[in-house]
């Protein structure tokens, strides 16, 4: 692996296949579990797909905000770890996340957030392989824009909708 | 409980308002494993010897929304309506690709049965273990669109309320109707994904019939588990390298077949199939592409085939217009069907079918044998309240709108293809066969946008002829039992047929042995639980509805239509051959122990494990 | 390897025309843009169309040349030039439904695509370079080649159309 690496997301190239959350839950949770799914692919309204994971802010709010140090960059990869014995789901880390990223585990309800997958994240490998490329690895040093990207995806999709439907795209999502 | 399933269903008697759950035998569920196949014989249990007697769109006619043991789990999500038919009187295992399937087995159900009638519009909202009825009455009258963003919001939202500190709720998956549904419209479509339709059959008016506006769910929970997890994964990755090899599905969809089909194998339905060939290059695929799709790379749930694209109008008077492609279907029913070549206009009338809540394919056909009546003399300008013309975007837009709030004619042709003949037959003072050699309908289904006179398509002789189904082009009948391990089983484990062609069938039935456990194989499908499941539908289908009976041989036949010869194109002269039909016809019963009016006979009944058919066959033979 | 075909997917063609610069390496020798079998047109900023020979299913082209200087090639399906043969009569770009041969900018001879024998430059270097504009596919011959035959100015109005809206209507 080099470091670092960042998962790069292209909204427009998304299919909408969500292999991408039956990837993850198969290699975090051992079957396919697309709530408990590390990425999250939104759809407010057919065609507007958005994929929805933790961007590894620079300055990390979420492990700002733990008052139980259950949260703590990964030096290898920048991803946050939850560490699931520490979380006592008070939701923080959540209402902290400028994109409201992180989701409580519909199994054990702690902190759920992507961890790269060690430095080979699942989700890339099936979304390139399938030539969607919506997901894509890039070597790139953390910067200020990652965080721009931790925004709620519903704010997301209407930014695309009118991109796609020009005006039209004003009245898809309520 | 066999793996695949979440392993209980949903009964909801909408009379009553009394939700409650429910579970099959693994007996039951190994004999019909799920959708089309399962709801057969639930629709059968429910109903029984009093199915002839029953008014499809009576509150005590059963409503099915099914998965199978595969939904989700295999490639290509759907979900399976169901129920008595209100155009054929049989049942058919409708499917449409949409997220509530996948949401509906995270939330724990394997499907929902609805009976009665609400006293006012409901949706059911499914939750993880939970269901309930929500009142909908501020959105009954809403078109599809509309209902869908509506639908999307308030339920979010209201997750949001009932768990706000788990993150952000996602959007749920959803079915509903849109006005031609509430309308009764008989073949109108069930809905989904703004775009997507499980339009055969007509359930959109049998849940318009019960004041069930959507069904929506919203899950948390693993996908079910399933007797071999590891086999099952394997399995999962090589289908999906099989999908990703087919490059031109993925890149063209069927979008580029409304030229092709016309051009090339000249079995694409022309002004009511007056014709089936054209060579209209405007109406060719890069014309859709180019100019109007605004996305590409479109898929369903746990699919790769990638055979979507989204079309939005950006100019003009149908600005914001948004479809899919359209599909091959709906450029042909919405496009040449009605003498219109021009990809814009296609698609506004794609878009506004799939508004008003009309099947794309059926309530254009009906569209088009109504145009025909007027071409024919029949039916006069006075009767639509305009001169209808052939190519005429207005004419078909008008019309499309008439029939879903049934306006003027619309409110006859509201009644599909086969009952509007007989209903203007007598209004006309003709005889119904004057009309009904331009109704392009088998046992009330109005055919898909595959001829069989070129014989150059995937339809030949008695596909259609001989199908539980009737014009469904998605299920055909063929020769022999090739056709028992097709749709037939696809949509009994609920999953979507372009998943399936192009993935080699001993791949897909090891797929689903790893899911369920069952001892699966090919040759059982085809010779045990496929004719099982059809043989059942064939008995359904021909004890028939109040004032609607089919008559053996004479109704197992093609459309007159189909044996006009070709009167154009490299095919001209060619036409389906009624002696082949009728020999193969014969062919077929045999091959399922049918007698040689095609009404299953006792042994076969026995054999089948279908004995409780016994009496009301009995009285057919 | 029999019937392969350069999918065009206009959308994914940034305008960096290396495509042209592979062809005429490959065929010329040296960078010549106007010697490409491929072209880049671009009627307005944006709106970039790859415009290069699609292998119609009836070769009008072939069909057109008075002198037999057109053919087939068994393999590829590609339209071979033979130019001693050729006398520079223009037939065959008048013939194509989309005007896609051209007068080579030195020797006056009829120049159409010979998909490199099989593997044709232009698809490596989109493809390198992560666009996919210009991929190769192995499918069977179809009606709906002949499709792409259309001149590029027409395939770059609806393309504006899609991208810019109503002011597509306008750009060209």
């Amino acid at each position: 692996m080099v470091k670092p690496i960042w998962i790069s997301r292209d909204y427009d190239a998304c299919s909408g296949c969500r292999r991408c959350e039956l990837a993850c839950s198969i290699h975090h949770e051992g079957w396919m579990w697309p709530e408990a799914s590390r990425v999250r692919v939104f759809m407010p309204f057919p065609g507007l797909e958005v994929p929805h994971l933790c961007s590894q802010c620079q300055d990390y709010p979420c492990i700002e905000s733990c008052k139980f140090d259950a949260l703590s960059i990964d030096p290898d990869t920048d991803a946050v770890i939850v560490d699931r014995e520490a979380c006592t789901s008070c939701g923080l880390c959540i209402t902290a996340c400028p994109g409201t990223v992180p989701t409580l585990h519909p199994g054990d309800n702690k902190a759920n957030i992507c961890d790269l997958c060690g430095g080979e994240p699942k989700c890339v490998e099936v979304c390139v392989e399938a030539g969607y490329n919506a997901l894509t690895i890039v070597h790139e040093e953390p910067n200020i824009h990652r965080k721009l990207y931790s925004r709620n995806p519903v704010d997301t999709a209407r930014d695309l909708a009118v991109k796609m439907f020009g005006e039209k795209g004003l009245e898809v999502i309520e | 409980m066999p793996g695949g399933y979440a392993g209980k269903w949903l009964e909801v008697d909408l009379s009553k308002d009394k939700i409650e759950e429910v579970t099959y035998s693994d007996k039951i569920l190994e004999q019909y494993f799920g959708g089309r196949g399962l709801a057969a014989k639930i629709a059968w249990d429910k109903v029984g010897d009093k199915w002839s007697e029953m008014d499809p769109l009576a509150p005590e006619s059963p409503l099915m929304v099914y998965t199978g043991p595969m939904t989700a789990i295999y490639p290509g999500t759907r979900i399976c309506v169901s129920g008595k038919s209100p155009v054929s009187m049989g049942t058919v295992g409708s499917t449409a690709a949409t997220e509530l399937a996948n949401e509906m087995k995270s939330a724990g159900y394997d499907g929902v049965t609805f009976m009665g009638k609400a006293d006012k519009p409901v949706y059911l909202l499914i939750t993880d273990n939970s269901a309930e009825l929500v009142d909908a009455s501020h959105l009954w009258g809403l078109d599809g669109e509309k209902t869908l963003i509506k639908l999307n919001k308030e339920v979010t939202d209201e997750l949001t309320k009932r768990k706000p500190n788990v993150g952000l709720w996602k959007d749920p998956g959803m079915i509903y109707i849109g006005p031609a549904g509430e309308n009764l419209i008989r073949n109108a479509a069930v809905l989904a994904k703004i775009c997507h339709a499980a339009g055969y059959g007509g359930y959109g008016s049998l849940m318009g019939s019960k004041n069930l506006k959507a069904v929506v769910a919203k899950g948390r929970g693993t996908l079910p588990v399933v007797d071999a997890p590891e086999a099952t994964i394997l399995l999962w990755k090589k289908t999906h390298e099989h999908l990703m090899a087919r490059s031109a599905m993925r890149r063209q969809g069927t979008g580029y077949a409304g030229y092709a089909v016309g051009a090339d194998t000249s079995s694409e339905p022309i002004r009511n199939w007056q014709e089936e060939w054209h060579d209209e290059k405007s109406f060719g695929g890069p014309m859709f592409e180019t100019r109007f799709w605004v996305k590409k790379k479109w898929a369903d749930f746990n699919c790769t085939t990638n055979c979507m694209k989204v079309s939005c109008i950006k100019t003009g008077p149908w600005k914001g217009d948004i479809t899919d492609m359209p599909d091959y279907e709906l450029q042909a029913y919405c496009g040449t069907n009605f003498g219109i070549f021009d990809p814009e206009a296609n698609i506004h009338l794609s878009a506004l079918a799939d508004q008003l809540g009309h099947s794309g394919i059926n309530g254009p056909n009906t569209a088009g044998f109504a145009v025909e009546l007027h071409q024919r003399g029949i039916l006069s300008d006075e009767d639509f309240g305009f001169k209808p013309k052939w190519g005429d975007v207005e004419t078909f837009d008008k019309i499309l709108r008439m029939m879903a709030y049934r306006e003027g004619i619309g409110d006859v042709l509201a009644e599909g293809t086969y009952k509007a003949a007989f209903l203007i037959a007598k209004m006309k003072g003709k005889k119904p066969e004057e009309l009904l050699k331009y109704a392009v309908h088998v046992k009330g289904i109005e055919v898909g946008a595959h001829g069989t006179r070129s014989d150059a398509d995937y339809t030949h002789d008695i596909s259609y002829a001989a199908s539980v189904q009737g014009g469904d082009h998605t299920s055909v009948a063929s020769d022999g039992y090739n056709d028992m391990s097709g749709a037939v089983f696809t949509d009994s484990a609920v999953f979507c047929n372009f998943t399936y062609y192009g993935v080699p069938q001993s791949l897909v039935f090891d797929f689903a042995k790893a899911i369920t456990g069952f001892p699966m194989t090919l040759h059982g499908w085809r010779s045990v639980t496929g004719p099982r499941i059809v043989t059942l539908q064939k008995a359904l289908l021909m004890m028939g509805g109040p004032g609607l009976k089919w008559e053996p041989i004479k109704d197992d036949d093609n459309p007159p239509r189909f044996y006009e010869p070709l009167p154009s194109g490299p095919y001209k002269g060619k036409t389906t051959d009624k002696a082949v039909v009728d020999q193969k016809l014969q062919a077929y019963f045999d091959t399922l122990g049918w007698d040689n009016r095609g009404i299953p006979t006792k042994e076969t009944l026995k054999k089948l494990d279908l004995a409780f058919l016994e009496k009301s066959m009995a009285k057919l033979r | 390897m029999t019937s392969i075909w350069i999918v065009r997917d206009y959308e994914n063609c940034s305008g960096c025309r290396r495509c042209e610069l592979a062809c005429s390496f490959h065929h010329e020798g040296w960078m010549w843009p106007e010697a490409s079998r491929v072209r880049v047109f671009m009627p307005f900023p944006g709106v970039e169309v790859p415009h290069l020979c699609a292998q119609c299913d009836d070769y009008p082209c072939v069909e057109s040349c008075p002198v037999d200087a057109l053919s087939v090639d068994a393999d590829t399906t590609a339209v071979i030039v033979d130019r001693d043969a050729c006398t520079s009569c223009g037939a065959c770009y008048r013939a194509c439904p989309g005007t896609v041969p051209f007068l080579h900018p030195a020797d006056n001879k009829a120049t159409i695509c010979d998909l490199c024998g099989g593997d044709p430059e232009c698809v490596k270097v989109c493809k390198e370079a992560g666009y996919n504009c210009l991929r190769l596919v192995h499918e069977g011959m179809s009606p709906n080649r002949k499709l792409f035959s259309r001149n590029p100015i027409e395939v770059a109005k609806d393309l504006a159309v899609k991208m810019f809206g109503e002011k597509g209507e306008e750009v060209i």
